[in-house]
């Protein structure tokens, strides 16, 4: 099974408070911890699940800058194969759909049974799997959650659909998957296995190595570009309590007693 | 030439969805000058179809008994033959809408904007949609250029639901249209849903909640929460980094893809507050939340905030409450 990972350099959210910068154009990016996409971290690890059970390989793949290499290094640590970078002043702006057509570009040029991609990223979008698959003409599944591989031909997949319910289908390959946390328990990568690939080339693909035009991908082919951000008016919002914590310990209490919250 | 909007209308059992006429409103707010059509795919849809005839002016109705179960690779082909040039088809953001939405949106050779909260207006051929990003700390306008149509994905409950009164409206029977060349897809096939398992404790009748989120950081930091939930005399539920973690067993997850809850108290701790746990959370309970990120989009819409380090606050809370027993 030839597997392709797309993944993703991001400002952690679980480490960072995120704010917006003075003029709204973009977040604070001076003090921020980034990763790898949390739920690409979980594509990765299944990916390798896979590749273990039936053979074949893992490759990861990132759209970005010089630094999104740390991600792809991370990644190989944990035990892809190999890694690719897409990197290009010209990818610069795109939408969805122009990193789909970039990651497109690349996936036409290997021979994948399987992408997959995180069920979504820092912006919430995920978008970029479905698609993916819609410009390759392979079927899709999104927040795919259980994969269970039949033969080289079709794999079954449970998808999570509301109430803690799961779907399941049958899909043939090749196809695109989107996949939700929890679908497996990542493995940790020690600095050691960082240091073990830390000399291994990843080779970097520009727009005309994977022969784009340039003006079919980045700003001038964006039919949707972020114009600010900022932060929204809030509602109510929480009646914050102040004091020293022994302070606000008394002041929940009482409040706890008065709404019923202590029985 | 007006705008033409497709709403598609998510149902189950005959029960149409809360999210159509969230729709007409989102509709209304990107253009109010615009046509609204719902779009209702499935089998035996008569009576859903006739519902709605109440509230949008025209339904399309595409009625198969191959259609009983939503596969969205069947119905984005099926759709893909009969949205017109330029259409901009509303999805309400859930598993079915993140289906079909991107894919569509290639097929359509329109523009794409997942999760919508709000619009603002249309300036030279472009609409303005607002997001959220970084899981809700920050919201985004994007402008999207709607010239050649688009694919727009509705977050469920961000639109106060617009009920228009008697339309009057008619249905289209467009299942002949769509099936021109037959069923398309084939190649994901449903096979079965798999129902959730049913756990220990029943949180959709807890009347306290003492819910926990990664901010608890380690799993055996968990029974800090246990002991307060003792303390309180509640039940413990969370959100789901914890559930993907394995710390908790799957029942006692809060949100659109775990247990819908209805609580008179509900604590939140070291949970930021997705848009996904939120919508687990009915009946306007009294919300306290503890998170040491004073940004967490949680205190928007708690009732009593504490920025806080769980770790400290949670068991010194334990403690008073147990002295005063």
């Amino acid at each position: 099974m030839e597997i392709l990972v797309c993944v993703k350099r991001v400002p952690d959210t679980a480490e960072n408070e995120i704010s917006v910068n003075s003029s709204g154009s973009d977040i604070e990016r001076g003090d921020l911890v980034y990763s790898v996409n949390e739920w690409d971290n979980y594509a990765v690890e299944e990916a390798i699940q896979i590749r273990d059970k039936v053979g074949g390989s893992v490759t990861v793949v990132s759209v970005g800058d010089a630094e999104s290499e740390e991600v792809l290094r991370r990644e190989m640590a944990m035990g892809a194969d190999k890694g690719i970078l897409l990197s290009d002043d010209a990818f610069a702006g795109s939408d969805g759909k122009g990193l789909a057509a970039i990651l497109k570009a690349e996936i036409v040029k290997g021979k994948y049974d399987l992408v997959f991609t995180g069920a979504q990223a820092d912006d919430g979008a995920g978008q970029i799997g479905g698609m993916l698959a819609a410009m390759l003409d392979w079927p899709y599944a999104s927040l795919v959650n259980r994969i269970e591989v039949l033969d080289d031909k079709k794999i079954k997949i449970g998808r999570e659909i509301a109430g803690g319910n799961q779907e399941i289908n049958e899909i043939d390959l090749p196809c695109v998957l989107s996949i939700q946390t929890g679908i497996n328990e990542p493995r940790y990568v020690g600095i050691r296995g960082i240091r073990k690939v830390a000399s291994v080339e990843i080779p970097v693909h520009s727009a005309s190595e994977l022969g784009l035009k340039a003006d079919s991908v980045g700003k001038t082919s964006a039919k949707v570009s972020r114009v600010d951000y900022f932060v929204p008016a809030l509602g109510k919002g929480a009646e914050l309590l102040e004091g020293s914590i022994e302070e606000k310990v008394e002041k929940l209490i009482e409040l706890l007693k008065s709404k019923g919250g202590i029985k | 030439m007006a705008l033409q909007i497709f709403a598609y209308i998510l149902h189950k059992d005959g029960v149409i969805d809360d999210t159509a006429l969230e729709m007409v409103a989102a509709a209304g707010k990107i253009d109010p000058s615009a046509s609204l059509t719902a779009i209702v795919v499935g089998s035996k849809t008569d009576a859903v179809c006739n519902n709605l005839v109440a509230s949008f002016k025209e339904v399309w109705k595409i009625d198969n008994d191959a259609l009983s179960y939503p596969n969205s690779e069947v119905i984005r082909g099926l759709l893909t033959r009969v949205i017109p040039k330029g259409g901009i088809v509303l999805f309400a953001l859930d598993p079915f809408g993140m289906d079909i939405g991107p894919g569509l949106s290639i097929k359509l050779e329109g523009a794409y904007v997942p999760d919508a909260v709000d619009f603002d207006g249309i300036e030279g051929g472009k609409l303005k949609a607002v997001r959220q990003e970084y899981s809700g700390q920050v919201s985004a306008h994007v402008l999207c250029d709607i010239s050649g149509g688009a694919v727009i994905t509705i977050r469920p409950g961000a639109f106060r639901a617009v009920d228009t009164g008697a339309v009057g409206g008619t249905v289209i029977d467009k299942t002949a249209d769509t099936m021109i060349g037959g069923l398309p897809g084939g190649a994901r096939r449903y096979v079965e849903v798999v129902q959730a398992e049913v756990g220990d404790v029943d949180i959709t009748k807890s009347e306290i909640l003492v819910s926990v989120g990664r901010g608890i950081g380690e799993q055996e930091n968990i029974d800090i929460i246990k002991e307060l939930a003792k303390a309180v005399g509640g039940d413990v539920s969370c959100s789901r980094p914890i559930v993907d973690a394995k710390w908790l067993e799957k029942s006692r997850q809060v949100g659109t893809s775990g247990q819908t809850v209805k609580p008179k108290v509900y604590m939140a701790l070291g949970i930021s507050g997705s848009f996904q746990h939120l919508g687990g959370i009915k009946g306007s309970p009294f919300m306290v939340v503890v998170n040491k990120n004073p940004k967490a989009p949680i205190f928007q819409v708690a009732d009593i905030g504490v920025v806080e380090d769980l770790l400290e606050f949670v068991p010194l809370l334990t403690e008073k409450i147990n002295e005063m027993k």
